[in-house]
């Protein structure tokens, strides 16, 4: 498994989508802090920016990396390989290379703008492990959707449905119901319903840490209990691993069964 | 007769100037009177009486005739705890120069380290207090003036602290570079009118900077209120003029700059609200004029409850506040005209600094949190910027009469 990790890895890191993913971050990064040279203001700014480009790059990448090596990936099937290394290491290589391409991409201008001396660290690196966790998140629901849909249109479409479901339509349903069910008391519902979208986690995870929560009144007193202690951010990062793992299980459980 | 007037005035003014330096009674650890009570004892009517430096274990002081009470080095006045220290029952007393420590405090009683009751041309200044329930108390006390004291409070709770500079049934009361931290309120005023409060400090109290109420025709200039529990709330007033006054961080789930309920007839401008949850939150108030503050990184810059009539809001400026102005209803009686607004995206073809597209401030997101609190939740949400882009394209929901027609290109300075 190793071996097809690194070489997808190494595959990826040569590859120009890598470079673009990579500098596309630095620059936005360099740009942000030259443009308010604050870094906890900055940090506001690349969350929006990191809860909605993130899950969609790498929901397009890991499906399209999918389809472009199918043809390797069918010899490879032919050697004596496990099968759960086979796609595990396809997969770990690609969540790898662009989890490396964020965090170096954004890490750096920060620390040159002095993030070490700032008290936004912790903010910082929360931001940087949830930008981590939708990457791997996405990457591996875009895996599955493509071992599940041998037509690459389809399967394309599925892909950008998901990431617009998570990303958009899903924050639609959840204002309707919370319009719809005004009348009953709807923190616990709220708190639920945003901890199964791993960007509405996200979303809320980082606005929490950050003085913005106080705009959040009754409500975001009520989130601020829970996610602002040790347990809630526990629960949170379960949550996170959760969406994580299962995919994954899923991965390997399906490729296993697949009839190539 | 006017100059027979004056003339008489003058000896009369030399009489009692000759009078007071005649006598001023001196009153120190180690001389004849060692105590202010004794002092004010043997003083006839105004007498000076000069307190040196040291340390007088007294309260209950009760100043009955028009002195002059100077402290000579900031003597201490210490009440060790056991109720109101200082109590002015006459005209024209001044009390300048002291240290007040360790007021009393009751949860049936308002002791107070300085009251005055029922007197007028009263003057207390450069009093320092510290460990208090209730600084300086008027109750019923008109024409006087508290200048340049400092209040240091260390309120922990709201049930037993008391409030730094206290207005009751006082009028024509001018109050002004004193700095309060760490009371309830700050400086509070009931059914008190003509007050002059100005270029206070009042810092990190526990509930409001400022708090009045049944107060008109009080003018509040250049003052700075700065993190307070919850801001500076005015209620039930007519007449009110702001100006010049900075409101900052007043930022917590129930904060805000300036509440206003119920207020009249009033005059805001030229007041800075920074770093607040809510800049003015404004309810029932009408026919007040707001005119050139600036709105600056507040949650929201103002937000408008119930039954607000004849605003107007001119030449102000809001910069990144993540919402401008809430609204409940769908109707809106108010002016907006001429603002300046961060969030304005339009264009100026003629190049006459007036945008030529009119400015919606309230974004589709506010109304829904406004009906429905919880769904702040999707606050930063990709979602709620894509309905308040066809929101600003079309409005349905929003008042579609509340636009600022002459939206400005650059800040009003």
């Amino acid at each position: 498994m190793l071996k097809i990790l690194k070489y997808s890895f190494y595959d990826l890191i040569r590859s120009r989508w890598s470079y673009v993913y990579f500098l596309f971050y630095l620059l936005l990064g360099f740009v942000l802090l030259f443009l308010n040279n604050d870094v906890s203001k900055a940090i506001i700014t690349l969350m929006n920016v990191i809860i909605i480009l993130v899950p969609l790059i790498s929901t397009i990448f890991g499906i399209m990396y999918f389809y472009n090596s199918k043809e390797f990936t069918e010899l490879l099937l032919a050697q004596p390989i496990k099968r759960s290394s086979i796609f595990l290491g396809q997969y770990l290589g690609v969540a790898g290379s662009l989890t490396l391409s964020l965090v170096l991409g954004l890490g750096i201008p920060f620390v040159l703008y002095g993030l070490f001396k700032s008290d936004a660290i912790f903010d910082f690196s929360l931001l940087l492990v949830t930008g981590a966790f939708l990457t791997l998140i996405f990457t591996v629901l875009a895996f599955n959707i493509a071992l599940s849909n041998e037509n690459k249109i389809k399967g394309f479409g599925y892909a950008v449905l998901l990431w617009l479901f998570m990303a958009v339509i899903y924050d639609g349903l959840f204002l309707m119901s919370l319009i719809i069910f005004k009348e009953y008391p709807l923190d616990a519902f709220s708190l639920s319903a945003t901890m199964f979208n791993p960007i509405d986690l996200s979303r809320t995870l980082i606005l929490l840490k950050l003085d913005i929560s106080a705009l959040l009144g009754y409500t975001g007193a009520v989130f601020k209990k829970f996610f602002g202690t040790d347990q809630g951010l526990f629960v949170s990062m379960l949550m996170l691993i959760l969406w994580t793992v299962l995919p994954i299980w899923r991965l390997v459980y399906v490729s296993k069964k697949k009839d190539f | 007769m006017m100059r027979y007037q004056s003339l008489l005035n003058f000896t009369f003014l030399l009489f009692v100037t000759a009078h007071l330096w005649a006598k001023p009674i001196v009153i120190c650890e180690s001389c004849e009177i060692k105590s202010i009570s004794e002092g004010i004892d043997r003083a006839i009517d105004f007498d000076t009486l000069i307190v040196k430096k040291g340390t007088y274990k007294e309260f209950n002081i009760l100043v009955d005739k028009p002195l002059t009470l100077i402290g000579e080095g900031y003597p201490i006045i210490d009440g060790e705890k056991k109720g109101e220290i200082m109590r002015i029952v006459s005209d024209g007393v001044t009390i300048d120069g002291f240290f007040i420590i360790n007021v009393g405090t009751s949860y049936t009683t308002d002791y107070a380290a300085i009251r005055v009751v029922k007197s007028e041309n009263f003057l207390i200044q450069n009093v320092v207090l510290e460990k208090l329930f209730f600084g300086i108390y008027l109750e019923k006390s008109n024409y006087g003036k508290v200048y340049h004291n400092k209040i240091i409070g260390d309120a922990k709770d709201e049930y037993n602290s008391g409030n730094g500079i206290q207005l009751w049934y006082s009028h024509h009361v001018e109050v002004s570079n004193n700095i309060v931290q760490g009371a309830r309120d700050g400086i509070y005023l009931e059914f008190s009118d003509n007050i002059t409060i100005d270029n206070n400090k009042s810092t990190n109290n526990l509930r409001y900077g400022l708090h009045f109420m049944f107060s008109d025709d009080d003018v509040y200039t250049n003052n700075l209120f700065e993190n307070n529990g919850a801001g500076v709330a005015v209620m039930f007033s007519k007449g009110i003029i702001m100006k010049g006054n900075t409101f900052r961080k007043n930022w917590g789930t129930a904060s805000f700059g300036v509440l206003l309920k119920e207020i009249n007839d009033a005059e805001i401008s030229n007041n800075t609200f920074e770093e607040n949850t809510i800049g003015i939150n404004i309810e029932g108030s009408n026919r007040i004029n707001y005119k050139g503050n600036n709105f600056i990184n507040n949650g929201w810059g103002i937000k408008v409850l119930g039954a607000c009539y004849a605003n107007a809001f001119t030449g102000n400026n809001f910069l990144y506040n993540s919402f401008d102005i809430s609204y409940d209803s769908k109707l809106n009686d108010n002016v907006f005209d001429g603002n300046y607004w961060s969030g304005y995206t339009g264009y100026d073809l003629d190049k006459n600094g007036i945008g030529d597209v009119p400015y919606r401030p309230v974004k589709l997101f506010s109304y829904i949190v406004n009906k429905t609190p919880e769904a702040i939740v999707l606050l930063r949400s990709l979602f709620m910027d894509i309905i308040d882009f066809s929101e600003k394209v079309s409005p349905v929901f929003t008042p579609d009469n509340l636009l600022d027609i002459n939206p400005l290109m650059t800040k009003v300075q």
